[in-house]
């Protein structure tokens, strides 16, 4: 059971960076109907959200984040031992995205790096990555970066994904500090890999003239190509109703902490009828638990981080106890009940 | 129960002043999409603490069918 905890390890320092395009979801009106864009946007709660351009990837929105973090913290850059890049829409096949942001940000030959292919759960198990390097007495600070630009992952004429996904990047700064204990619960099931895909442009079924046509994939007439993404709405959620309430009171359970002890609950923004419906089976306090969909929709594995960055800028200047939960394509789940002193929160910018 | 079922159904499919009966087929209903199939499926599990699968939703026809998928289940 991957059950972990570290003792004295937290975050210092975030900042976040979004594309400058912003998408208004009640104006994408080119392939549906605006009643039908109008019931989609008030289920979901995406309003709006940030599109890469055809030349900006998640490494140039990680790269902007990194920067601003750099300048807004007294950091040495050649503290950073490590550097985790978390994603599933990486520059290029290979090398490994973390390796040419080393180069890029300016850091010494050194430092460790290398990548977390992982979606929605991404965050919280990239950081437990960079808690087990930063609990290690030769670690100095982790360099946490989480990019995603799922704008290109999924097909505007699938009225399942199209209105749902945007782009953004946070960075982290990850090290030793006297605050307690942190939990994590970290959790897979591969007999669903096929609720969340993108069936084909791996190695499994190589990319060809055939994996890049549109077609009509339901009776419902949304069109995309085998290189897009699919999501099978109702069994996701049939999936977190079943797993997620479980793995949070288990994660309680572990980490010997009451709901009630906790200020803010973090969860992966996927669609606000979920949250709103995962929040009140839990009977969570909503006044704890901050939201971020309405203006930059599911960013994958950084809605988690960049909620933080953009809901609670200055609500954690003092010590605060936080619960973090990612759900999704896999299906990879993770619960994390962490202990912040001061985490200094960038602005976001824009790039 | 079959009246909390007719209710709830007709709760996701936003009908509230529609009469729903059990031979009515679920296609009929314009709401009938993978929007309102996400609120049955927090209402199944609000009010009957049920999950019901995609693939069994895609082989259901009426609402009768979909209320003897719940009962049994409930049982």
């Amino acid at each position: 059971m991957a059950e972990i905890s570290f003792e004295n390890i937290g975050i210092s320092a975030m900042a976040g960076a979004v594309p400058k395009q912003v998408i208004k979801n009640r104006e994408y009106t080119e392939h549906f109907s605006q009643e039908a864009v109008n019931d989609i946007v008030d289920k979901t709660g995406v309003e709006e959200r940030r599109f890469t351009t055809e030349d900006q990837t998640a490494s140039d929105l990680c790269f902007a984040a990194a920067e601003q973090l750099l300048a807004d913290n007294p950091i040495d850059k050649s503290e950073i031992d490590i550097l985790l890049f978390v994603s599933q829409t990486p520059d290029y096949r290979m090398p490994a995205t973390s390796i040419t942001l080393q180069h890029r940000l300016g850091l010494p030959k050194s430092t460790a790096a290398f990548d977390i292919s992982l979606g929605c759960s991404g965050f919280v198990y990239g950081l437990s990555v960079a808690y087990a390097y930063a609990n290690m007495p030769q670690v100095r600070k982790v360099l946490l970066l989480d990019g995603e630009t799922r704008s290109k992952v999924y097909h505007a004429k699938d009225r399942k994904t199209g209105f749902i996904f945007g782009d953004a990047a946070v960075a982290a700064i990850i090290e030793k500090q006297d605050n307690g204990t942190s939990y994590f619960s970290l959790n897979s099931d591969g007999s669903k890999s096929d609720l969340i895909k993108i069936d084909a442009g791996g190695y499994r079924n190589p990319s060809n003239e055939n994996t890049t046509k549109e077609k009509v994939v339901d009776e419902h007439g949304n069109i995309r190509t085998d290189e897009h993404g699919y999501m099978n709405g109702a069994d996701v959620f049939n999936f977190v109703l079943r797993e997620i309430p479980k793995n949070i009171k288990n994660t309680l359970a572990f980490s010997n902490t009451e709901i009630g002890d906790l200020d803010f609950y973090v969860f992966h923004q996927a669609n606000k009828f979920m949250n709103d419906y995962l929040a009140k089976k839990l009977k969570l306090d909503l006044a704890k638990v901050p939201s971020s969909i309405h203006k930059y929709g599911n960013t994958s594995s950084v809605s988690i981080p960049i909620t933080i960055v953009d809901q609670l800028k200055r609500k954690l200047d003092t010590p605060k106890k936080l619960l973090l939960c990612g759900f999704g394509v896999g299906m990879s789940w993770a619960t994390a009940v962490i202990n912040t002193q001061k985490i200094n929160i960038s602005t976001i910018v824009e790039v | 129960m079959r009246e909390k079922f007719l209710e709830t159904i007709k709760e996701a499919l936003e009908v509230e002043d529609v009469e729903v009966k059990l031979e009515d087929n679920l296609a009929d209903f314009d709401s009938w999409d993978s929007i309102s199939r996400l609120s049955l499926i927090a209402l199944l599990d609000e009010n009957f603490e049920v999950e019901i699968a995609d693939a069994e939703f895609e082989e259901t026809e009426t609402v009768g069918d979909l209320f003897n998928l719940v009962k049994n289940r409930v049982a």
